[in-house]
């Protein structure tokens, strides 16, 4: 089912939490809403289920205008941040509950079959009569996949599906989602503060900050081309260094680059860390190392410019670097943005 | 040994179980014990004549009735002062204690004096042909009175902790309100409201001071058992009133004995493995 948010407003109190939101959600797609707290992907995602209802817009269901439809009759299927599982049904009650509380009336073998069939799906068969209180958490969120996917939904929602598990656990379920996904090919919609699983999981990420969106595309489309120094700096470590942007070229302290479609000025120069390297010869910005960080997979150097700024940047595991060697910090690729 | 933060535990547990011994036990066992200082036949007497059971019989349906009533009214009260912000909500807060800390005579005084047929509800009520003061329907609003707070301060503390997405969850999957709060509030509350519920009943079955204004204290029709022990004490028939109490106290354990029951059976998905 496509989904369309149009100019869609919400205020609480006197906080603006969502400020004239558009989206377009095509059917079968698996999009990540992905910004800081307070910046409205919540509320949006709790608009789209019919849990919050928008102050101004629409939102639109297909062709049907479902603004207004309550959230038992919109068809949408939730899964909760902290999984909100029903504490005194065991799990297969937990999966059962939405087919036995449906105005389609459904015989007890069917819903059993369909219970079968959706524990199977989550990998979770013979766990089918323990209390959620007995299963680890990422069964309770496999679980809660799995109740919001019994009753059929046209959408699945998911609020933070997998904030409230540690690291190892969240990888599998992320890549599980996927399949899961791939395989039902249900219009999906979650939200995340975690760029890594946004970029992971989703088709398209949407980047949102206080109520409205500055970015929205492909996890390469908004990696490769940041709009601005707030996506370049929330999609992951960045390092900045002031640069001064002359005919065509942005000069900071012994280093330069190519820019387009920037006027002469003031400006900000952004680099990953694997964007920079290390060089005992120039040219490059002047620095001396003040710590070197060893990895699993490579070795990160903390630097500071002659300019004072701190700097950050990956090396190969066999470069031999040491706190307090003298060098320059070459740039591979940036990004300029102006300043203002 | 294994260093506990507070110090002296087994100090402190020797005088908290020796207080324990001292104030309950020992009086229980007393009262036992006088009781058991009739024989067989004059207990058996004592506690089935046709008076104690006349007693036992309006002091029971009495309770049943104002807990029943206090399970719907303590539960709406509780799930309002929760669930709505109003103004005045921290009074009516403040004031569902009131029965707690109000002497019961005090409590007796005023609600008779508003039920008496020339009393302000009283009037109202006669002219409909219902008696309220000096019938069984008194005692049962004498009990509910004393009673009230015991449901609302038992169900307020789980009814703040239920996770309001239990609720959103259970909407979004098409549960209406009502399967709603069957299914998913209610069973969640139960193990409090059975609390709530036994605390309740225990203390309308001993409620004393509240009744005997109301309620006429007519030997056979509105006499409670408690008020029939203090007569028995008052004839210096201390072996008779022991009997009597001792029938009040079995009742107790044996509801409380069943609620446990209830609330452990109410409370098993709470079990890990």
């Amino acid at each position: 089912m496509k989904i369309r948010l149009d100019h869609v407003v919400k205020t609480f109190e006197t906080f603006r939490a969502v400020r004239d939101v558009s989206l377009t959600i095509e059917s079968g797609e698996l999009v990540a809403l992905l910004g800081p707290s307070g910046s409205g992907k919540t509320t949006i995602l709790r608009m789209v289920a019919g849990l919050e209802y928008a102050d101004g817009g629409h939102i639109y269901f297909g062709d049907q205008d479902a603004t207004d439809i309550p959230v038992r009759d919109r068809g949408v299927g939730f899964v909760f941040q902290h999984y909100a599982l029903f504490p005194h049904m065991t799990v297969a009650e937990n999966i059962a509950f939405g087919m036995k509380v449906s105005k389609v009336k459904r015989e007890k073998a069917a819903i059993d079959a369909r219970v079968a069939e959706l524990l199977r799906l989550v990998r979770l068969e013979g766990l089918g009569d323990r209390f959620p209180a007995q299963i680890s958490g990422g069964q309770r969120q496999r679980v809660a996949l799995a109740r919001a996917l019994a009753v059929d939904p046209k959408v699945l929602l998911l609020d933070e599906p997998f904030g409230a598990l540690d690291a190892n656990v969240r990888r599998d379920l992320r890549r599980w989602l996927r399949e899961i996904h791939s395989e039902l090919g249900i219009t999906t919609l979650f939200v995340t503060h975690d760029q890594e699983e946004a970029l992971d999981l989703a088709d398209r990420v949407v980047i949102l900050k206080d109520g409205h969106i500055v970015q929205q595309g492909t996890p390469e489309e908004v990696c490769r081309d940041p709009q601005s120094s707030f996506v370049m700096k929330f999609l992951g470590d960045a390092n900045v260094i002031a640069a001064e942007v002359r005919d065509g070229k942005a000069y900071a302290s012994g280093a330069a680059i190519e820019v387009s479609g920037l006027a002469d000025g003031k400006a900000e120069l952004y680099a990953r860390p694997a964007d920079l390297d290390w060089s005992l010869q120039g040219p490059g910005i002047p620095a001396s190392i003040t710590r070197v960080l060893d990895r699993p997979d490579g070795r990160r150097v903390l630097a500071t410019a002659e300019t004072g700024e701190h700097l950050e940047f990956d090396v190969e595991p066999e470069r031999t670097v040491k706190a307090g060697d003298g060098g320059f910090v070459t740039l591979r690729r940036a990004k300029v943005f102006a300043i203002g | 040994m294994k260093r506990n933060v507070l110090p002296g535990l087994p100090l402190s547990l020797g005088v908290t179980l020796f207080y324990v011994g001292l104030i309950v036990v020992l009086p229980l066992a007393a009262l036992v014990f006088k009781a058991a200082s009739l024989g067989p036949e004059d207990y058996w007497r004592i506690v089935s004549s046709a008076r104690a059971l006349a007693s036992y019989r309006v002091t029971v349906l009495s309770a049943l009735g104002a807990t029943l009533f206090n399970l719907f009214f303590g539960l709406a009260l509780a799930w309002v002062l929760m669930r709505y912000r109003f103004p005045g909500r921290r009074i009516v807060d403040a004031m569902v204690d009131l029965p707690f800390a109000l002497p019961t005579a005090v409590a007796g005084i005023s609600l008779t004096a508003l039920f008496a047929t020339n009393g302000w509800f009283g009037s109202i009520l006669d002219d409909f042909g219902i008696k309220v003061a000096y019938t069984p329907l008194g005692i049962m609003i004498a009990m509910c009175f004393t009673s009230l707070p015991f449901i609302v301060r038992t169900v307020q503390p789980v009814l703040e902790d239920l996770d309001p997405a239990l609720e959103e969850a259970a909407q979004s999957l098409g549960g209406s309100d009502w399967e709603i709060f069957r299914k998913v509030i209610l069973p969640l509350l139960a193990p409090a409201l059975l609390a709530g519920l036994s605390l309740s009943f225990a203390r309308c079955l001993g409620e004393f001071g509240a009744i005997i204004f109301i309620a006429g204290n007519q030997p056979m029709s509105t006499e409670i058992t408690a008020l029939l022990i203090f007569i028995r004490l008052e004839e210096y028939d201390y072996a008779a009133a022991a009997a009597i109490a001792s029938v009040l106290l079995l009742t107790a354990f044996a509801m409380l004995a069943v609620t446990n029951w209830m609330q452990a059976r109410a409370l098993r998905y709470t079990a890990r493995n």
